[in-house]
């Protein structure tokens, strides 16, 4: 190469270290960035994983409006003014999604809803919402992802495929990594995975578990019961799937490891039971440190949902699902969470922040989203099928890309971002904070019972 | 021939990744349209690699390619397919006072349409690439 050359690539690239990956719930912050500032894009993602490079390298300009209503171009300003007066004139105005933003953009939406009387619900309610429930119940065996990578030498997931969700997990936090008491890595470690299928996540495993579909509660209760000196069923088979001799010698593990922890994924949650199996696997872990040092963890999926449930958490005391119709916070899985009241028709104005419900609800709920009986405000940086079908529509900057701000990692540890280059399109924040505005005065003007007593 | 299955819904790093490139791309649209299950209930169905195939329920039905694993990979009687648009026509809204609608378990009618244009072993080497690719960030990892 020569010399001319060697200074044009100077000039032009920018170099960002330790850069947060924001796709999954791992948030690695570790991530080299090299980026062409002429065409604005990320040309190399070092450390990234598969996803990782997927989110960095695929990121482009687009060349679109920042808002449009009905599919024609219009002002930011006019999309807030039209946005802020459908959730006004709305009886039951909802808020949904949050996590793909900034905690600080987050933060402007409970106080909205409060506003207008309406009701705030995360992604986590169609994610960990049942675990949610359940550390309400049996509370959470909780610790950080650095303790896990310094000391665990017993290491389960259960109900989830971290090779394809979270393809760092291993190498980063829990399986392969060096840590302070685990210096031989995977070595000084046991790898369980519990699966209904053998996904390539069974791949790092020590012992696989193929566990019967939908008998994870069953097998879970078996163990807590082990755990306690009962004895384990002899047709411990016909109930869960594994075989008693097998039971016997993982709960003997499980209470003689130095520290042990189980991930948990969408294989509880989503499946009869719900909250319950979740709950049992976190009674599991409490019980376990009668013995031993024992945790559990929801192995979160979107790079900021944790945030998401740590803001409506600190601003309502409840993390998803929350109405305020009557002034002040109410928490109702069920009543107030989004896919119930979309299916059941009460919502007639839905606003959608960073994520895409038309693609991935439930039928009914996304055909009531489509219906002329509801009006949808979706705020993204990225073209959806929520998008694309919403009545107002703002394109926003990517967060961790373009713009700084604070995350939550799945431990609930908060990372500062570190964004790549500018974007013309306004930051979640800037949108969030001038409609936040727009609907408190329309709140003010309509002098409605809630707008005199603030909640927040 | 029809049959019915068990549908897991749920994420593959090939979803993940095709997410990014845009949700409104062919190609998020194929990932999320293939089915898999076991070989040997493929060989009930009497049905093949890239074969077309309905899958229904009371909520709604979807046309989707459905591809063999190994044995052992996923229980007879079961499917598996990636989260996105096609396995949203079939979840029920019904949360049971949750907020979570029961996403993975549901039962499914499946019924051959038609002979595949897409191939068994471009489905094959499809897998291969995200398979061999993730070896090399792990071992990228290890280093």
């Amino acid at each position: 190469m020569s010399t001319a050359n060697k200074v044009i690539k100077i000039v032009n690239e920018k170099t960002v270290e330790n850069a947060t990956c924001t796709f999954c719930g791992c948030c690695c912050d570790d991530i080299t960035l090299t980026v062409d500032m002429d065409k604005k894009v990320i040309t190399q993602a070092k450390d990234a994983c598969i996803l990782g490079k997927a989110w960095f390298l695929n990121h482009v300009i687009e060349d679109k409006p920042i808002a449009r209503i009905d599919g024609k171009e219009v002002s930011l300003d006019d999309a807030i003014d039209e946005a802020a007066k459908i959730l006004m004139d709305a009886k039951f105005p909802i808020l949904y999604g949050m996590s793909d933003t900034i905690c600080e953009a987050q933060r402007q939406c409970a106080p909205m809803m409060d506003d207008c009387g309406g009701t705030i619900d995360t992604t986590t309610s169609v994610c960990h919402g049942p675990s949610g429930m359940a550390f309400q119940g049996v509370g959470e065996p909780s610790m950080t992802l650095g303790e896990v990578k310094n000391r665990a030498d017993f290491v389960m997931y259960w109900g989830g495929n971290p090779a394809e969700a979270h393809p760092r997990h291993f190498a980063r936090y829990a399986v392969t990594p060096k840590g302070m008491f685990t210096p031989n890595g995977k070595d000084d470690r046991t790898v369980v995975i519990v699966d209904i299928r053998q996904t390539k996540t069974a791949g790092v495993a020590d012992i696989f578990l193929q566990v019967k579909p939908g008998k994870d509660f069953e097998f879970l209760w078996i163990l807590r019961a082990a755990c306690k000196g009962v004895k384990v069923p002899e047709n411990c088979k016909e109930l869960c799937g594994i075989k008693k001799e097998v039971v016997e010698d993982l709960i003997s593990r499980m209470k003689n490891c130095k520290y042990g922890v189980i991930f948990f994924g969408m294989g509880l949650t989503m499946t009869r039971g719900r909250h319950f199996n979740s709950g049992a696997l976190m009674a599991l872990a409490t019980d376990l440190n009668e013995f031993t040092h024992f945790v559990a963890k929801p192995a979160r999926g979107h790079g900021n949902v944790t945030g998401a449930d740590n803001v409506v958490s600190w601003q309502t005391g409840y993390p998803f699902g929350v109405n305020f119709s009557r002034g002040f916070p109410r928490f109702n899985p069920g009543e107030f969470t989004t896919v119930d009241t979309l299916t059941r028709g009460e919502v007639d104005a839905a606003l959608i922040i960073a994520s895409d419900p038309v693609a991935n609800f439930p039928k009914p709920a996304i055909d009531h989203l489509k219906s002329n009986k509801c009006k949808l405000i979706s705020i993204d940086t990225k073209q959806t099928p929520t998008s694309e079908t919403a009545h107002v529509s703002i394109q926003t900057s990517t967060y961790g890309i373009n713009t700084g701000g604070t995350v939550y990692r799945m431990d609930d540890v908060p990372i500062s971002l570190r964004p790549a280059f500018d974007s013309p399109f306004p930051s979640d924040l800037e949108v969030l904070t001038k409609l936040r505005k727009k609907v408190n005065e329309l709140s003010k003007k309509a002098n409605r019972t809630y707008s005199k007593n603030k909640y927040i | 021939m029809k049959g019915q299955l068990i549908l897991i819904p749920g994420r593959s790093a090939k979803q993940g990744v095709e997410l990014n490139k845009g949700k409104l791309k062919d190609e998020y649209k194929k990932v999320t349209s293939i089915l898999e299950i076991s070989f040997e209930d493929m060989t009930t169905l009497g049905l093949e690699t890239g074969d077309h195939v309905k899958i229904s329920n009371k909520i709604g039905e979807t046309n989707v390619t459905v591809k063999g694993l190994k044995e052992g990979k996923i229980p007879e009687g079961y499917a598996f397919i990636p989260y996105g648009p096609p396995s949203s026509c079939l979840f029920d809204g019904e949360t049971c006072s949750t907020g979570m609608p029961e996403s993975k378990g549901m039962i499914i009618d499946i019924e051959f349409i038609k002979k595949g244009e897409i191939k068994k072993k471009e489905l094959i080497s499809l897998d291969k690439q995200d398979e061999d690719k993730q070896d090399e960030d792990q071992q990228d990892e290890d280093q």
